[in-house]
Parts: C-alpha cells; sequence; structure tokens
C-alpha cells in the first residue's frame, strides 16, 4: 500500500492503495464512479477508455501507480459547471447509443482523439475510434457525433 | 454439458406464476389512479403468441401519480433496442400527457407484471397494444371524473399534456395530478378500449431522442455490474476448460491462505471471494484444478457434415404442391448447400450479478432478458418461494438473446450470498462470457429447386438442420413446396452440439434467409435474369414487392443479369411480422479474397411506425451487426473447449468496416406496429453473397464469408470456366 495522488476530474485526490492495482477497478470500486465499464480486461474492446494527461487509455491496463501525480479524466467529468461537454450533448442528439455499455469509453476515446486533433476528418474518426468496440453497431451514429461536435466547436 | 434447452426454460413460466396478490399489487402502486390489463381480454394476441405462450395474465399496469407524473411497470427490459422511449410514447399518445412526464420501471420482478421476457421483436408488437389499451382506458376514467369535478358533460371536455379543460372555456380545467391526488381507484378494463387512430397521432409516431441518452452519456446509468451494497464481496467461479469436462481433484489451499480471501467449495460450486475482484481474480489463479476432458469429436470444419449425419426426424414446415411434380416440371434444377458456423453473442456487457440473501429473502440484480424466469431460477436454487426472490433488472448492456433464460451468474451470486450472508457480485470475464455463451447453432440448410422455362420457381425442396423454421417459408410463389426441418436452434435433439447453444438475433432465421436468397439469385443467374426482375417475377405479396421497389429505388438499382462486375446484390426477408428488402454493394479484392462493402440500403415496412427515429436506429444496428456473421464471425472450437476467448480473434464488425448505410421506412399505416429489432438483420449475409457474386461470378456458400472461402470460390470459378 502506498499514497497515490493525482487529479481525478478536475479535483486532487489521494488514496492509500496498492500501486498495482488497475486504474479501472478502483475507479468503479474505491472511487465510486462506475461510468467507466468492464469490457474484456485485455484493452481489446475499449469500454473502460478514460484519458489520462490527455491521452486516451484503457483503464484496465493502467496501474494505480502509473497515474501518480497524473491528470485523470473519466466520463463523469465530462461535463463541466452543470454543462454536458459538446460530444455528450451530440451523442444524445444523434442518438449514438443503444445498449450504452461501450458509451463511455467512445465517449472518453473521442475526448481524447479530439484533444490531439480537433478538427478531425471522417478517416481520421475512424482510425482513432477503430479500437472502441459497439456491439449494438451504432456506428454510424458516433461517427456523426463526433464529427458535429467536433464542427461545432 | 454446457447445452441450454431455451424453449424448456421458459415452458415452465407459462401463463404465470403471477407472484404477486392483487391487493399486494396496489399497496405497491400507492395512491392514484391504477389501471389493471390483461392481454387476453382484449383478443389481442395472434395465434403465433399463443403457441410462444406469451402470458395471458396481468401484464402490465400504469399508474397516474399524485404529481401527475405516469409510471409505466413492464416486465420488458431495456437492452439498446430502445422500447423504453417507444413504449412510453404509445402511453404517452393514448393518455394525453407529454412524453417527458411518463417514467418507465421495467423489468423489476416486485413492481411489474408478469412477462415471458424480452425478445424476439415482440416489445412494441404484442406489449405495445396492451399497454395502449391501458392508457387510453386510464384517459377514460380521468375525464369522467374530471366531468364530475369541472360539473361538465363528458363531451365538452378536451385532453392534452396531463390537463383536461373546457374545450370552450380552456380557462376551466384541472390536470390528472389533481384528479388523482388521494385517490386509489381501481378499474377493469372490459372490452376492447378506443385506440387513437394512427392518423391522430401526436406523440407516437414522430422521431424521438432516447429517453435514456442523457443517462447513458454522463455514466449516470446503472447497470447490474454498477450496483454497490456495503460490505458486498466480488466472487470468481472456478470454470471447466472445456464443456462436458469432469473436476478430478482441486486444491484451494493456497486461495484459502491470501489475506481477505474466502474459498467457497460446496456441491460442484468452487468460488473464491474477495473485497475487490482483482484480488478475486488472484484467489481464483492461486487454486489448483484437475479435469478431465472428454476427447473432442467435431470441431469448426467438421460439425457441418455432423449436423446432418446426426441429424433428428424431420418437421414440415410447409409442405404444397407435390415435389416430385415439381421435378418434372423443372427444365433445370438447382442443389446447393448453405452453412453457417457457431455465433457469439458477445455483448459488451458480460453476464452480472448481484446478490443480498438475508432473513429468507433475496434481491438479485441481474443482466438479462428474462427477469421472471430468473426469479424462478434463483428461488429453486435457494429452496425459496418464488414470491421471496425480487429480481431488479438494471439497464442491460447487450443481449441479443444471449441474456434469455438461465442466469447461471445470478444462481451463483445468489448461492455465495446465501452461504455467506454479504452481498455478492459475479460478473464474467471476457473468457467466462465466450466460454459460457449459448451460442448461435451451427446450421446447413440444403436447397434444391428448378425453373421452368419461363424463368418461374416450379420447385422448392429445402432442408434446415438446426437452425429451425424462422423464416425458412416460402417467400415466393412456388406450386411445388417442401420446407422441413431436422432440429432446431433451441434443442439439441441428443449429440448434435457440444457447446451451449440458444437464440442468437433472429434465431435461425440468417441461416435461412442467406439459404434462399442465394439459391434465388442462382436460378436468376442461370435464366440470365436481372437478379431484381427475377423475384418479382415470381413474388405477388404486395409488401414483399413494395419493399423491393423501395430498396432498389433509393439504391439506384441498374437491372441486369448477374455476375456483372459491379458489385451489387439484393435480398428480401420477412422476419417478425416486417418485410425488409436490402441492396448491397461490395469491392472484392481477387488476390486476397477480402470483401469491402461499400454501400448498404435497406427498405423495411413494418406497419405503423411508433418511433421512426428508433425503428431506423434499430434498422442499422441490424446491418452493421449483420455483417460480422456474414464476414468475421465465427466461433472456433474443438469438441466441448472454446477456442476463441476474446476479441482478438472473434472478430466483430468495427468502425473501419463500416458501409455507407442508407434506411427507409415503407409507409404502411394500414396495419399494426410489427417487429423492429431483428428484421434488418435477416437478409445482410445473402444482400453481400450476392453482391459478392455480381462482382467476381464466384458464390460462397458458407457464412461467415472469409477471405479463405472467397479466393476458394474464385479459384473454383476459374475451374469451371
Amino acid at each position: 500500500m502506498g499514497t497515490i495522488a493525482f487529479t481525478l476530474n478536475g479535483k486532487s485526490t489521494s488514496l492509500d492503495v496498492d500501486g498495482r492495482r488497475r486504474l479501472l477497478w478502483v475507479l468503479r470500486g474505491e472511487l465510486g464512479l462506475t461510468g467507466t465499464k468492464y469490457g474484456c480486461g485485455e484493452s481489446q474492446c475499449g469500454a473502460c477508455t478514460v484519458v489520462v494527461n490527455g491521452e486516451p487509455v484503457r483503464s484496465c491496463q493502467v496501474t494505480m501507480a502509473d497515474v501518480q501525480g497524473k491528470d485523470v479524466v473519466t466520463v463523469e467529468g465530462l461535463a463541466r459547471d452543470g454543462r454536458l461537454h459538446p460530444l455528450q450533448e451530440q451523442f444524445i442528439e444523434h442518438g449514438s447509443m443503444q445498449c450504452g455499455f461501450c458509451t463511455s469509453g467512445m465517449l472518453m476515446s473521442a475526448y481524447g482523439l479530439l484533444l490531439r486533433i480537433p478538427h478531425p476528418t471522417r478517416e481520421q474518426i475512424v482510425a482513432g475510434m477503430d479500437d472502441n468496440l459497439c456491439r449494438c453497431a451504432n456506428h454510424k451514429r458516433i461517427v456523426e457525433a463526433i464529427e458535429a461536435a467536433a464542427g461545432g466547436r | 454439458m454446457g447445452t441450454t434447452d431455451f424453449e424448456d426454460r421458459t415452458a415452465g413460466e407459462d401463463g404465470g406464476p403471477f407472484t404477486l396478490s392483487r391487493r399486494k399489487f396496489l399497496g405497491l402502486a400507492g395512491a392514484g389512479i391504477v389501471i389493471c390489463f390483461t392481454v387476453g381480454d382484449w383478443g389481442l394476441l395472434e395465434a403465433q403468441e399463443r403457441r410462444r405462450d406469451y402470458p395471458a395474465d396481468f401484464n402490465a399496469y400504469l399508474r397516474i401519480g399524485e404529481d401527475g407524473r405516469v409510471t409505466v411497470y413492464s416486465g420488458k427490459v431495456e437492452l439498446g433496442q430502445g422500447v423504453i422511449t417507444a413504449l412510453a410514447q404509445m402511453a404517452a399518445e393514448e393518455l394525453g400527457v407529454a412524453l417527458e412526464s411518463i417514467d418507465m420501471v421495467m423489468g423489476d420482478t416486485r413492481s411489474c407484471p408478469y412477462d415471458m421476457g424480452t425478445f424476439g421483436s415482440m416489445s412494441v408488437r404484442f406489449f405495445g397494444p396492451a399497454l395502449r389499451g391501458a392508457a387510453a382506458e386510464a384517459r377514460a376514467v380521468l375525464v369522467e371524473l374530471a366531468a364530475e369535478r369541472l360539473a361538465v358533460p363528458k363531451e365538452q371536455l378536451g385532453v392534452e399534456n396531463g390537463v383536461v379543460f373546457v374545450t370552450r372555456d380552456r380557462a376551466r380545467h384541472v390536470s390528472f395530478g389533481e384528479l388523482a391526488k388521494g385517490r386509489a381507484i381501481e378499474r377493469h378494463l372490459t372490452g376492447k378500449p378506443a385506440l387513437r387512430p394512427v392518423a391522430s397521432w401526436t406523440r407516437a409516431g414522430r422521431p424521438e431522442r432516447r429517453t435514456d441518452a442523457r443517462a447513458k452519456a454522463t455514466g449516470e446509468a446503472k447497470y447490474a455490474g454498477d450496483i454497490r451494497l456495503p460490505g458486498m464481496l466480488y466472487a470468481r467461479v472456478l470454470r471447466p476448460p472445456a464443456h462436458g469436462a469432469r473436476l478430478v481433484r482441486v486444491d484451494t489451499s493456497a486461495a484459502a491462505a491470501m489475506a481477505g480471501v474466502t474459498v467457497f467449495d460446496r456441491d460442484g460450486l468452487v468460488a473464491v471471494l474477495a473485497a475487490d475482484p482483482e484480488k478475486a481474480g488472484e484467489a481464483l489463479g492461486a487454486v489448483k484444478a484437475d479435469f478431465d476432458v472428454p476427447p473432442a469429436a467435431v470441431d469448426e470444419g467438421t460439425i457441418f457434415d455432423h449436423l446432418v449425419a446426426s441429424a433428428p426426424a424431420p418437421q414440415d414446415v410447409q409442405r404444397q404442391g407435390d415435389v416430385a411434380a415439381g421435378e418434372r416440371a423443372a427444365t433445370v434444377t438447382f442443389e446447393h448447400r448453405y452453412e453457417n458456423g457457431y455465433g457469439a453473442h458477445a455483448p459488451i456487457e458480460t453476464h452480472t450479478a448481484l446478490a443480498e440473501v438475508a432473513d429468507g429473502r433475496a434481491t438479485v440484480w441481474i443482466s438479462t432478458q428474462t427477469p421472471f424466469a430468473n426469479q424462478q431460477e434463483v428461488a429453486q436454487a435457494l429452496g425459496l418461494a418464488p414470491e421471496a426472490v425480487r429480481v431488479v433488472t438494471p439497464f442491460v448492456g447487450g443481449g441479443f438473446g444471449g441474456k434469455s433464460g438461465s442466469a447461471l451468474q445470478a444462481v451463483h451470486a445468489a448461492k455465495l450470498s446465501k452461504a455467506l450472508g454479504r452481498p455478492v457480485q459475479v460478473a464474467w470475464t471476457r473468457a467466462e462470457e465466450f466460454h459460457h455463451d449459448a451460442f448461435r447453432p451451427a446450421a446447413v440448410v440444403t436447397v434444391k429447386s428448378g425453373t421452368n422455362a419461363a424463368g418461374r420457381i416450379v420447385l422448392w425442396d429445402c432442408k434446415v438442420y438446426s437452425a429451425g423454421a424462422r423464416s425458412a417459408e416460402q417467400l415466393y410463389d412456388v406450386p411445388n413446396n417442401l420446407v422441413r426441418t431436422y432440429g432446431n436452434w433451441y434443442r439439441d435433439s441428443g449429440g448434435q452440439h457440444t457447446l451451449g447453444t440458444g437464440p442468437w438475433r433472429a434465431p435461425g432465421a440468417n441461416i435461412n434467409v442467406f439459404a434462399r436468397e442465394s439459391q434465388v439469385d442462382v436460378m436468376a443467374a442461370r435464366a440470365k435474369k436481372d437478379p431484381l426482375a427475377f423475384r418479382l417475377d415470381n413474388a405477388t405479396e404486395p409488401r414483399l414487392r413494395a419493399v423491393l421497389a423501395a430498396a432498389a429505388e433509393r439504391f439506384r438499382w441498374t437491372a441486369g443479369a448477374a455476375p456483372s462486375g459491379r458489385g451489387c446484390g439484393i435480398a428480401c426477408g420477412v422476419d417478425a411480422g416486417s418485410y425488409v428488402a436490402m441492396c448491397a454493394e461490395v469491392a472484392v479484392d481477387k488476390a486476397t479474397g477480402r470483401i469491402r462493402v461499400k454501400r448498404i440500403v435497406c427498405a423495411q415496412d413494418m406497419g405503423q411506425v411508433v418511433n421512426p427515429d428508433g425503428a431506423v436506429m434499430q434498422m442499422e444496428g441490424c446491418i452493421a451487426m449483420g455483417l460480422g456473421y456474414a464476414l468475421t464471425e465465427t466461433l472456433r472450437f474443438k469438441g466441448g473447449t472454446v477456442l476463441d476467448r476474446g476479441f482478438d480473434t472473434y472478430e466483430l464488425p468495427r468502425f473501419s468496416g463500416m458501409p455507407a448505410i442508407d434506411c427507409v421506412l415503407v409507409k404502411n399505416d394500414a396495419i399494426a406496429p410489427q417487429g423492429g429489432g431483428e428484421p434488418a438483420i435477416v437478409p445482410v449475409g445473402a444482400a453481400i453473397a450476392n453482391a459478392v457474386f455480381d462482382a467476381t461470378g464466384a458464390r460462397v456458400f458458407r457464412m461467415p464469408m472469409t477471405p479463405d472461402l472467397v479466393r476458394q470460390a474464385i479459384a473454383g470459378q476459374a475451374t469451371r470456366d
């Protein structure tokens, strides 16, 4: 055990936890942020994606020691001051979710993508999102929402 | 053995039991107007539905709260298909309230009436009319109450947004909430209520955004694995390496020695529990176990011959005319065999349950399509009466048929919770999800068909092995037609499957439509006829012709015999009461065999459409999910051992594989709403196979149409030429 201090959704956070534990399970357990989902635990589906220091990462692979001193954003941190992020607004507007289980990961991958490329082409969106799986197969609307969010900035 | 018998699992629930007493039912509802309704009263169920034993007990109720909000209770659940919105629209329409004033409570066995399960594209089709009837009756009751309150004949009253008003003097009004306040009025429906005609719909029939969108876009939506209870433990269960394997010996001592780990080993259930899932996973890794694995008799290559060889006796699906006469009438006959391997459901949310068992009662949160069946199952496992078990269904992270019937994870969680006296979560890992899936069974369909000199189909002799009858019925006007099934997707007749099998989105229909629509294309090509024209020449059903015409028009279909080199294919089908036609355009890399689907147009006649946006969303999802079964998805296995255990080798459709998708709703307000969750997936494989033939002149008879199969088909074509 040791103290891990990091920024979580804009707030300083520190907790005593084994540094080898995975961020996904600490978020969902100790920190009560269940918006981030387990889909495979192998970095193959993207459902657990969060953004660390501006990069989308699979929280099932990231250890708590990895996030020491870093800035972590989860789906719960996308809205600021009660206002939804444009990506969230456009996901709602376009109906870019069905069962919703991949949605948090989709949003966080898209958030990371737009941090890197604020105005991506459709090809860049497809390439950036390709490792996120959606079994309801709502891909078309997810792409449309990301395009709209990027265009509306 | 992991074989699941879907039909038998649900058959025990037929017609109830509805476990709440009427008094308790009303007590739970609290104050307000309660409308109880029985589906059976109205004769709203089709004969087909009765055969499926849809319950005739209380099916749902709705409550007008003192605050004017309307709560709709439904045994149906929301797994992404959007009925949380469509059902609310139907209730809002008949009641005359805003969609926003409706709260949906779904899949909670304590407060919702019995429902067989959410599958078969039945929620809007069969539950919908019942709900509409209840809402219409509630509105009638409220108007009567308002007439008394306002001292005005009810004929002079109007209803808008939950307010009853005097039509000539709108200042005189009373709200539903005011009318309901302090009153608990119960009223049975007698006779068929007058439903609002589709022409006057204002809440239903217009595109609505999903009402669950915000919760899902903010991470607030709760799934079974998101429920947290004080003192809860996370369990991992010891799994055999293969179906049919027998545990010979197990040593849990190393796991038991780990701090914070509890070991459970009783009656064949070996589990380890800890306060976080990672610790439980570590502990499971420390369990040493030896299994006897039976020898593997079949694999993904030999399964097709095995299914034919081990088939049970046939059952007639359709028998018209005489196939011997058809053979005589035919100038050309065609005989082909179509195949499809096992398919996984692979929902992104794995099977999950949280159970809290204490004081002879159990509450279980389950990711399930069949909460009431699971209530019985858990009660039986715990030795409790069903009334002592409450199943709560939070949002379900995808089902596709794979969360129907038995919920083994809930049984395990409940047993462990009972034994340990603490809440226990069991959430399958991805590997467990693959291992324990009730797969879409591998299937074979053979067709012998024939045409006469006029290009009419005069012979159809179809045998379906292990896929069942769904969508196997003849669509075309064939005088000598025989369709028989040899086994079904829901029942292993004995020794057919080494893995669990069960329903998969439009069970059996995808291979049946692949076979029929491929075979029709084979005949059209031999006749050197345009595939669309050949279909229209052989079909008189107006709804079928209408969707074919609509798809062709939107696609800008150019008439011509295949193979034209353009890479365009067409296919059609009927499923869950809806007609669909689909055109696909593909490019085939002849060197690699890789198929790229460039665009798909789908036209669907689903009768009246409650939520056009939701309907199109389902069509889009069907098409994109269909790409998987058509192109990449097949489970590799050896005997009872599932070889694909992750998304690294079992390939789901991805963003990069998406074609342009264009959906057309063919207006047909003359008939009630039909199924929407499955129909558009049934023609995907055939539309693509026919497009591949048009591009290359080579036909692929097995799905998924992998690059290897495409290359082999092209090579075979070259040899024949």
